[in-house]
């Protein structure tokens, strides 16, 4: 049996390294926005943990995602909580009823995350924000189970990818949210929405079970 | 979780239950006009729901007090949500005060254009709708430091927010359908432009450090209301200085007709006192009438502050015989009140 993504440890693994990096997230925002990326997202994922937690017995991975979306956007405020709820209640979605989420229904899932994401936040690749770096990672992974290659492979282009775009950020001028308002000063800052994103996609691939 | 750190020089019990402890200590300070949901996170006129009356909601992150607790009541908002310190709200306090304002007039939703308060507010909308409840949405932009082009999210809502909150709100109170308010809130927003600078950072409690340096004798330009850096640095001019500048760069983009009555709106961001307002206001209007135009208006004070900042903004809103009778109209809120 191939390899699948577990919700509850992936939500689990990725509210450990935002909470670890939450410092630094922080130093991110507060060069280019207002500092509060890291606190936010680490209440934020403590409470999808907790929802996770108390509440996912029974429930297929597409409805494990929903109600860690929907408890993202009743928690997080801001920009981030209704761009990453949207992003995996749309993932969500798109796995449906499946009962496990293996290579294809994630590169799937992922595709209607950034979908949703790029819905609602209306940014481009180039505008400075998470969008730079989950569609280069969404792609890789798509590209890497297309090829078939294993699962943990595949993930860790794909996070390999999301770094890259997010230091792609750093020279960029940014033309969405915050930041944008800086004009030329937001240049030489790394999109903290951008390495969150890093943050997320890293955490799939210690959320592997076979 | 975080504590204060030594340096933090702030009444605080604990940094992650500011909002939380501060709207308990508005409602028992105000119980006469509001009630607090708690348990919501929302701000509610003691009256409501009104029936017949269309409502007002707004909301957004905390740290611009009395901004929007404080302007719930008679004549003004019906509800608000604040969020954590300069933090968005969620969809479900929007939703929560929406469904406990409504009177069956439908309900006006005033957003200021920032992303977080955007998509938040546009997801509250969507849920509304679902429980069939008529939401009308009015979008504040009016700071004319940020250039509204497609390199940026667009001017960012600040000053006339309280304006078009109090303007609204008064044609709410006169009887307005839910269509004539919003519309009298985008003709506000039309007619109203917004600068500010900073003299200093300010410090949120979650992390307890300024946001940005500033070095003594310079003063940032262009700042919105969230400690966000502002477009460029200069040094700190005297206040006739700040006054032109702040003058020239509202009233180049309003371009108001000659002799145009005005509302002149002078804002403390929170860690500048009275005594050097009144001084900036002084100027602010010198300089309008220099220019031919006829301040017939003002509020001066601390009404959309960012935390503990110094420094000020200044609205000016060009006035039509509508909006002075709205602007007059009674008033009874914690920070706003007169003629009720």
């Amino acid at each position: 049996m191939s390899a699948t993504v577990s919700v509850n440890a992936w939500m689990d693994e990725a509210a450990a390294a935002i909470t670890a990096d939450a410092d630094r997230l922080t130093q991110l925002d507060s060069a280019i926005g207002d500092g509060d990326h890291g606190l936010n997202l680490t209440r934020g994922f403590k409470a999808v943990v907790e929802a996770l937690a108390t509440g996912s017995d029974g429930l297929a991975p597409g409805r494990r995602l929903i109600l860690a979306g929907k408890t993202l956007v009743s928690t997080v405020g801001g920009a981030s909580g209704p761009l990453w709820g949207t992003a995996l209640r749309r993932a969500g979605r798109s796995v449906g009823d499946a009962e496990a989420l293996d290579g294809p229904a994630l590169a799937d899932a992922l595709d209607a995350a950034l979908a949703g994401v790029i819905e609602l936040g209306s940014a481009e690749v180039g505008d400075k924000t998470m969008v730079d770096a989950l569609t280069p990672a969404v792609a890789a992974l798509r590209g890497a189970v297309e090829a078939g290659q294993p699962l943990a492979d595949a993930i860790a282009a794909a996070a390999e990818a999301a770094a890259e775009g997010a230091r792609s950020t750093i020279p960029l001028q940014a033309r969405k949210g915050r930041a944008s308002y800086l004009g030329e000063r937001s240049i030489g800052h790394e999109d903290p929405g951008a390495a969150s994103t890093v943050l997320l996609i890293t955490a799939l691939g210690r959320a592997l079970e076979d | 979780m975080a504590s204060a750190t030594p340096s933090m020089r702030k009444l605080l019990n604990d940094p992650e239950h500011v909002v939380r402890d501060s709207l308990a200590g508005l409602a028992v300070a105000h119980g006469d006009i509001l009630k607090v949901d708690l348990a919501a996170q929302i701000v509610v006129r003691a009256d409501a729901p009104r029936q017949g009356k269309v409502a007002l909601v707004s909301g957004g992150g905390a740290g611009h007090e009395p901004m929007h607790g404080g302007f719930v009541g008679l004549g003004m908002l019906d509800a608000a949500c604040p969020g954590a310190v300069f933090t968005s709200p969620v969809p479900d306090q929007m939703l929560a005060a929406t469904t406990a304002v409504d009177g069956g007039a439908g309900v006006v939703h005033i957003v200021k254009n920032y992303t977080g308060d955007v998509m938040n507010f546009k997801l509250a909308a969507e849920d509304a709708a679902d429980e069939g409840i008529a939401v009308e949405s009015v979008l504040i932009d009016d700071d004319v430091a940020v250039q509204d082009s497609l390199y940026t999210a667009g001017r960012r809502g600040v000053g006339a927010t309280v304006l078009a909150e109090k303007l609204a709100g008064a044609a709410a109170e006169r009887g307005d359908d839910v269509a004539a308010v919003a519309t009298i809130a985008r003709r506000v927003n039309s007619r109203a432009r917004s600068f500010g600078v900073a003299l200093s950072s300010c410090i949120p409690p979650g992390s307890g450090t300024p946001i940005f340096d500033l070095p003594a004798g310079e003063m940032e330009v262009g700042i919105g209301i969230h400690g966000e850096p502002g477009r460029r640095r200069e040094p700190l001019g005297t206040a006739r200085e700040i006054a032109a500048e702040m003058v020239e760069a509202v009233i180049s983009d309003l371009a108001p007709a000659d002799g145009a009555e005005l509302l002149v709106f002078t804002n403390a961001m929170g860690g500048t006192p009275l005594l050097e307002l009144y001084v900036l206001h002084g100027e602010i209007e010198r300089e309008l009438t220099e220019r031919g135009l006829r301040p017939a208006r003002r509020l001066v004070g601390p009404f959309i502050t960012s935390l503990e900042m110094a420094g000020a903004s200044l609205t000016v809103l060009e006035l039509d015989d509508e909006l002075t009778a709205l602007w007059d109209a009674p008033v009874n809120t914690a920070a706003l009140r007169w003629g009720a």
